[in-house]
């Protein structure tokens, strides 16, 4: 991308980044690739340097990978001021001013909002902080669960069976550990892929040996006179004895310290346009503060322009780089983040992977291989066109559906695939009745 | 050395695997794990493996300490 003429200028401009992970090392990254000369300095609330967090529930506690091995490349010279450790405690978007945890003050001229999200915590009088019961968001979290899993416990039970859920069951099982998936919805992933797909997940658990309870919630955990963790009482009026609780219900979007601050911030994330500026209370655009990444709610154009928030690792990288980007521009020459949503989750040794939005869509149908074998992918319609595809095994078609999502081509879809299932029927996706990101 | 492999692009195909199977592994069809921070021992083969992936997913990068220390010793 061309620099713009007022390059050399800005030797003496000051970005100030607040949230030290993958969106915002990105974006540093992305300032310096352009020729951004002036300072960076970039604030972390964690003590650790950016690292990344996909293997925190997956390798890392299967032992393949030591926790000292999941920093983040960095891909450029950042040659950045870290304050690691500290947080930003309050912004004053008129003096261009944030408040620190140690009681600093710190100007900027531009800025960057990538604070992210953090695991929904379980209530403290349900038997939250009990020995035994982990959430998993960062480091220390992976490190701890993997060291108390590495120890041969009795069974585990997950609350949740969103894919860090379901991730941690597959772990469990290769561990040889018993589990038990608790999960509100008809099934698995029912939230991300919808009971259609879910229900293929639920199979391939159970074939696993994972005791699955769907349509349950975790009522409260209970522990000894010791505070350890030994029962979850669930909805259904059962009690499990367990040694291992690990709560998996969703993120929160850390935006609470952006509270006074006049942004359009709440529990469902901070508000930006589509260039990545973020919006005040009353909709108006704040020049030269910008958010990238899992806290960033933003514009989708494949739904039209519904606010969403995209809780993935390939929107933290590109949406970093688009607010980088942005931020060295003239407002003429701003790019408007039109970003595909994607994940990968592996589980069970399988790789599911999706593009676009599942959960906008009202009908799926399996389109190529098959769903016995685990190998197989399966498009998501809304309103007669193609909104995303979901791939087991099968990631290397994603690409061309990618192309088919963004063309708004018909659904059902119209392909020759050689490996096409002889009777293709669309059903419903089944999601919950009201919009999930609405 | 930092590696970085953007597993939304990555297509398992596993050509990585061949050029460092330490660092890089194939779990099932296309599940790829891979450590992030190998020994400075690996970089040849990794390089090789960056070069060798048909969809350019694999990244590399340094680590947080090594610019840390270039920064300082620029001071
Ligand atoms: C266990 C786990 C597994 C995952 N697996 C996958 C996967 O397989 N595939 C996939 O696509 N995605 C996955 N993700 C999601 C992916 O990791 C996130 O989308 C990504 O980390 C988002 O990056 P971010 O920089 O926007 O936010 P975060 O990584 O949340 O970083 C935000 C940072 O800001 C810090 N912060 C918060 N408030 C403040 C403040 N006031 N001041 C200073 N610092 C602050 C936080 O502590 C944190 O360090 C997974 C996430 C987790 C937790
Ligand atoms: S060579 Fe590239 S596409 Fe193939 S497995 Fe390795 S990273 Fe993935």
């Amino acid at each position: 991308m061309s620099n713009h003429s007022s390059q050399g200028l800005r030797k003496d401009e000051h970005i100030v980044i607040v949230g030290a992970s993958l969106a915002g090392l990105r974006a540093a990254e992305a300032l310096r690739r352009r020729d951004f000369a002036g300072q960076i300095t970039i604030v972390g609330d964690e003590k650790y340097a950016p690292y990344d967090r996909p293997p925190l529930s997956k390798h890392v506690l299967t032992g393949h990978l030591p926790i000292e091995h999941t920093p983040l490349a960095m891909l450029e010279d950042v040659r950045a001021t870290w304050i690691l450790g500290v947080a930003a405690t309050a912004l004053d978007v008129e003096q261009r001013q944030l408040s620190l945890s140690n009681g600093e003050r710190l100007h900027f001229d531009q800025l960057l909002i990538a604070t992210g999200t953090r695991a929904r915590p379980w209530p403290e009088e349900r038997g939250g902080k009990l020995d035994g019961v982990f959430l998993i968001r960062d480091r220390d979290d992976s490190q701890q669960l993997r060291e108390r899993l590495a120890r041969k416990p009795g069974r585990v039970l997950i609350a949740g069976g969103g894919f860090i859920g379901c991730e941690v069951a597959s772990v469990c099982r290769e561990l040889d550990l018993e589990v038990t998936l608790v999960e509100r919805g008809p099934t698995p992933l029912y939230g991300a892929l919808g009971s259609s797909m879910g229900s293929i997940v639920a199979r391939l658990q159970q074939q696993h040996g994972v005791d699955l309870r769907t349509r349950t919630t975790v009522e409260s955990f209970e522990g000894d006179a010791a505070g350890r963790l030994c029962r979850a009482r669930l909805s259904d009026g059962s009690v499990v004895e367990i040694d291992v609780a690990i709560v998996a219900l969703g993120a929160l979007h850390n935006t609470e310290w952006l509270q006074g601050s006049g942004l359009a911030a709440d529990e469902r994330g901070l508000v930006c346009d589509t260039y990545s500026r973020v919006l005040d209370a009353q909709g108006q655009v704040v020049e030269g503060i910008f958010t990238a990444g899992d806290v960033a709610r933003w514009p989708q154009h494949l739904c039209d322009g519904d606010l969403i928030a995209v809780e993935h690792w390939g929107n933290a990288v590109d949406q970093a780089e688009n607010a980088a980007g942005n931020m060295l521009s003239a407002e003429t020459d701003y790019r408007a983040y039109k970003h595909i949503p994607a994940f990968w989750s592996s589980q069970f040794g399988i790789n599911i992977k999706a593009v676009g939005l599942p959960n906008r869509g009202d009908e799926v149908m399996v389109t190529q291989g098959s769903v016995e074998r685990y190998r197989f992918v399966a498009a998501y319609g809304r309103q007669g066109r193609i909104i995303a595809a979901v791939s087991f095994d099968q990631g290397r078609w994603l690409e061309a559906y990618n192309t088919l999502i963004e063309e708004g081509a018909t659904y059902p879809p119209q392909l020759a695939a050689a490996d096409q299932p002889e009777n293709m029927q669309s059903q419903p996706a089944g999601f919950p009745a009201m919009a999930r990101h609405a | 050395m930092r590696i970085s492999v953007d597993l939304n692009r990555c297509q398992g195909y596993g050509q990585c695997c061949f050029a460092d199977p330490s660092v890089f592994k194939l779990r099932g069809e296309e599940v790829l794990e891979f450590d992030p921070a190998p020994g400075d021992e690996h970089r040849l083969k990794v390089i090789r493996a960056a070069k060798a992936c048909p969809v350019q997913a694999i990244y590399i990068g340094e680590s947080y300490e090594e610019q840390e220390e270039r920064s300082h010793r620029h001071e």
